[in-house]
């Protein structure tokens, strides 16, 4: 690219003087860098250098096939690789597969694998790993492969580079299950044969990815190094990346600052910091890359406890809700308004649902029509709240919601509880109202439905229909659609669901959540897919 | 006698300035909804205004809460949990110190190393503890600071019980066949009142600061405006907006700086020659 631009000075007086202007303008976006290399790094990756990562809070393992929490993949997904990722739209994108076709009954998905891909320890990657962690390893592991696999009948594999699944009934969600969290592929011949959670390399993670693992120093740092005999030619480009373990909220945003960490993710900073670090020059916020995440945040309701089995109370709260103050003054700004229970970026998302303006008038008048009554401190009802134990942000939420609906007369008292046993009454039922947010998944049959079906009534889980919501209408929409081929009648199946949940409104959505990622300006293509920062890292490089 | 106590008093002018603030506070406490009617919670403007705007005098905190409307509304939490908390360690310690210094021998023993146990834990570790363990409630924030506050009350009375035990009026008392129970509440109890009453005056400040440190931390009674809770509150902002927290930060340090005034004045009030002896040295 500098030779180009060169070759233009030389050109014409014109182009020369845009030479000029160019040079200096990225001179003094790289702060007093020399000016032609600083202009030639605009576009070709510069190999070299070492990528600094907060990670927080520690992970408790590195094998991404045996746990799945953001820290764990964060650093993960550099070593482990998967069939396929995805760009922002959620389209599939190569990675271990070259080349992949699906039947047109839906029922067979074919995979060509990469050729001349070797694991870190040097043996070669062939379909049997790919059969041996979908039929073996993560049926008994991973906590999402009943749902993920769930038509999954048989997996077989033609020749060494062709893999083929076979399902019993069509399930469109299926092509969405090959993220690298929901289908890291693990080395056969290691985990072959053995106990998949007592394996002694489970202290030293062997993928297939553009990093290899070098050392972890707990409460300290995760290091991991290039892997020279990665399958994409001249990737990656950085030497190495440690993950900086910083527990502290401030300090996480202060080493930012400081220039000492390049990349934060996920709910490492929380939103009050955001608007701060933003305004910095060497700093910029991306918040795409959480589109397989794509977090909803709620307040969550118990049926069980009256008025708030009647629709028409949880209409009220929300309309007694201003969720654009909830988004710019106590997310600051980050994240979108939901229509309903799909987010916006999940695929099947339908905005053509009855949207909830902010009216407390409206509010006062459905709980007069259903009856109620207000006390001598003029109050309709009083419930308990219990707020979310996860940091500030949350707690200003309650406090925002406690004032709102009592504005309307219905008076909230929050009582605090640390985060088990928040956990414990969620999943027990005991509880008012309370917030949460769950993935989705990048489809609403891998993360949404399992929130509102009546099957999903189980005491004692989190996460589950804790509310007792249950219409029958909205679990068969929910079954068929999911193993629904056809595309039409399969977008109107979801269509009818959003309308009928956003009418009945099981929980109230009050917030399409950004995660804020906070990179260092010299760090380039950081965010290339929907994992986001939990991507391999092998096209990212570091300008200097 | 009132007379000699008002001079002695008022002969330190810093517990008068002490006292002059306390009443402030008081007063504040008790006019809170004269002062700001509405719930210190509510959203009365636009969040982040600087102090002097229109509408809120000292500025409004993150969600457009009136900063003031909280300082006023805090000093009852903070007065309230001060107070009670006291009380109830006074009740705790006197009654314990009393108990050890009178009867001396194995309750002494029993009772002294008892107290030993709460003293080698740090107190405010022991607070969070007990209030994470009971949920953030004013009645569990009362009752921690009380139970981490009594100790050193209990140690101060029973000093106290174990040099008046042995003096003439209480031996004469012994002899004169009164009860045990009337010894101990009508003749050596009023006598060792003083230094007792100086060590609870101090004990309120210090369970203000132990109130503020909690709700600081977020365990505080999540219902109650209080200035620790502003402050815990502000801390996310603090170098967008100062005022959040500096008011209420104000308001705590006052307050409990007037408290210690006046602690010091009752010293010199009820303890004529061992203030005299302070100053000497």
């Amino acid at each position: 690219m500098m030779k180009s631009v060169g070759a233009q000075s030389h050109g014409n007086p014109a182009s020369g003087r845009s030479w000029w202007a160019g040079a200096t303008c990225a001179g003094l976006l790289a702060v007093g860098g020399v000016l032609v290399p600083a202009l030639a790094a605009a576009d070709e990756p510069r190999q070299g250098g070492t990528l600094n990562v907060i990670l927080d809070p520690e992970p408790p393992m590195l094998i991404l096939g045996l746990n799945q929490q953001s820290p764990t993949q964060v650093v993960a997904t550099k070593i482990y690789e998967s069939l396929l990722r995805y760009d922002f739209d959620l389209e599939p994108m190569p990675s271990l597969a070259r080349e992949w076709e699906i039947s047109d009954d839906g029922l067979t998905y074919t995979f060509h694998l990469q050729e001349g891909v070797t694991w870190h320890d040097g043996e070669p990657f062939t379909s049997h790993d790919v059969v041996f962690t979908a039929t073996e390893f993560l049926p008994e592991t991973h906590p999402r492969a009943s749902s993920n696999f769930r038509q999954l009948e048989d997996v077989t594999a033609p020749d060494d580079h062709t893999v083929e699944f076979h399902l019993d009934e069509a399930y469109p969600a299926f092509i969405l299950a090959f993220e690298v969290a929901s289908f890291p592929i693990m080395p056969a011949h290691i985990y072959e044969g053995t106990d998949y959670n007592d394996n002694e390399m489970n202290d030293h993670p062997i993928g297939t990815g553009p990093f290899k693992y070098e050392r972890w120093s707990r409460g300290d740092y995760v290091h991991l190094v290039a892997n020279e005999d990665y399958w994409q030619e001249g990737k990656p480009h950085v030497d190495e990346i440690y993950f900086r373990l910083i527990p502290d909220a401030a300090s996480r945003a202060l080493a930012l600052e400081t220039e000492q960490v390049d990349i934060s993710s996920y709910n490492n900073i929380e939103p009050f910091d955001v608007p701060r670090l933003e305004q910095l020059p060497h700093l910029e916020v991306v918040t795409e890359g959480y589109e397989i995440a794509a977090p909803l945040t709620w307040i969550e309701i118990n049926h069980r406890v009256e008025p708030m089995d009647d629709p028409r109370f949880r209409q009220a709260m929300m309309y007694a809700l201003d969720r654009e103050f909830i988004r710019d003054n106590i997310f600051m700004g980050l994240g979108r308004i939901p229509t309903g229970p799909i987010n916006s970026v999940t695929i099947e998302y339908s905005d053509d649902v009855h949207i909830y303006e902010h009216d407390p008038d409206r509010a006062v008048e459905l709980m007069e029509e259903m009856g109620l009554e207000r006390d001598g401190n003029g109050n309709f009802a009083q419930i308990e709240m219990l707020p979310l134990p996860y940091g500030e942000t949350f707690i200003r939420l309650s406090e925002y919601i406690r004032e709102s609906l009592g504005q309307v007369g219905i008076d909230v008292r929050l009582r605090s509880t640390d985060s088990a046993g928040w956990a414990q009454r969620v999943a027990d039922w005991e509880y008012e109202i309370t917030n949460n947010f769950v993935y989705q998944y990048g489809h609403p049959a891998l993360g949404v439905s399992r929130t509102y079906i009546c099957d999903n009534i189980r005491q004692g889980v989190l996460f589950t229909n804790t509310m007792g919501y249950c219409n029958e209408r909205v679990d068969e929409l929910f079954a068929e659609a999911a193993v629904e081929n056809d595309e039409e009648r399969r977008a109107a199946m979801y269509e009818e669901v959003q309308q009928i949940l956003v009418d009945e409104l099981p929980v109230l959505w009050l917030l399409e959540m950004e995660f804020p990622t906070i990179v260092n300006t010299r760090v380039r293509n950081h965010t290339t897919s929907a994992g986001g920062v939990a991507d391999t890292f092998a096209d990212l490089w570091i300008d200097e | 006698m009132n007379r000699d106590f008002w001079n002695a008093f008022a002969s330190n002018r810093g517990a008068l300035v002490g006292l002059a603030i306390l009443v402030v506070v008081v007063l504040m406490a008790i006019f809170a909804d004269v002062l700001y009617p509405r719930s210190p919670w509510s959203m009365v403007t636009a969040p982040f205004q600087p102090p002097l705007s229109d509408d809120v005098l000292l500025g409004s905190d993150t969600l457009g809460r009136d900063i003031a409307a909280g300082v006023v509304h805090g000093s009852r939490v903070s007065l309230l949990i001060g107070l009670i908390s006291s009380l109830v360690a006074l009740f705790i310690g006197v009654t314990l110190g009393a108990l050890a210094g009178y009867f001396g021998g194995w309750v002494d023993d029993a009772i002294m190393r008892f107290t030993e146990l709460f003293q080698t834990i740090p107190n405010f570790v022991l607070a969070v503890v007990l209030v994470a363990i009971f949920t953030p409630s004013i009645y569990s924030l009362v009752a921690a600071i009380a139970i981490v506050s009594w100790p050193p009350l209990a140690r101060l009375a029973r000093g106290e019980f174990l040099s008046l035990r042995s003096r003439e009026f209480v031996l004469a008392a012994v002899t004169t066949g009164q009860s045990t129970p009337r010894i101990i509440l009508r003749e050596i109890l009023p006598n060792s009142l003083s230094p007792i009453i100086v060590a609870a005056s101090l004990t309120v400040a210090t369970a203000i600061l132990l109130e503020s440190a909690l709700s600081f931390l977020g365990l505080g009674d999540p219902n109650m405006m209080s200035w620790g809770y502003q402050i815990g509150a502000a801390r996310t902002v603090l170098r967008q907006a100062w005022w959040m927290s500096f008011f209420p930060g104000i308001a705590i340090l006052i307050t409990v700086l007037a408290i210690n005034l006046v602690g010091e004045g009752l010293n010199d009030a009820l303890n004529p020659k061992l203030a005299r002896k302070g100053r000497g040295r």
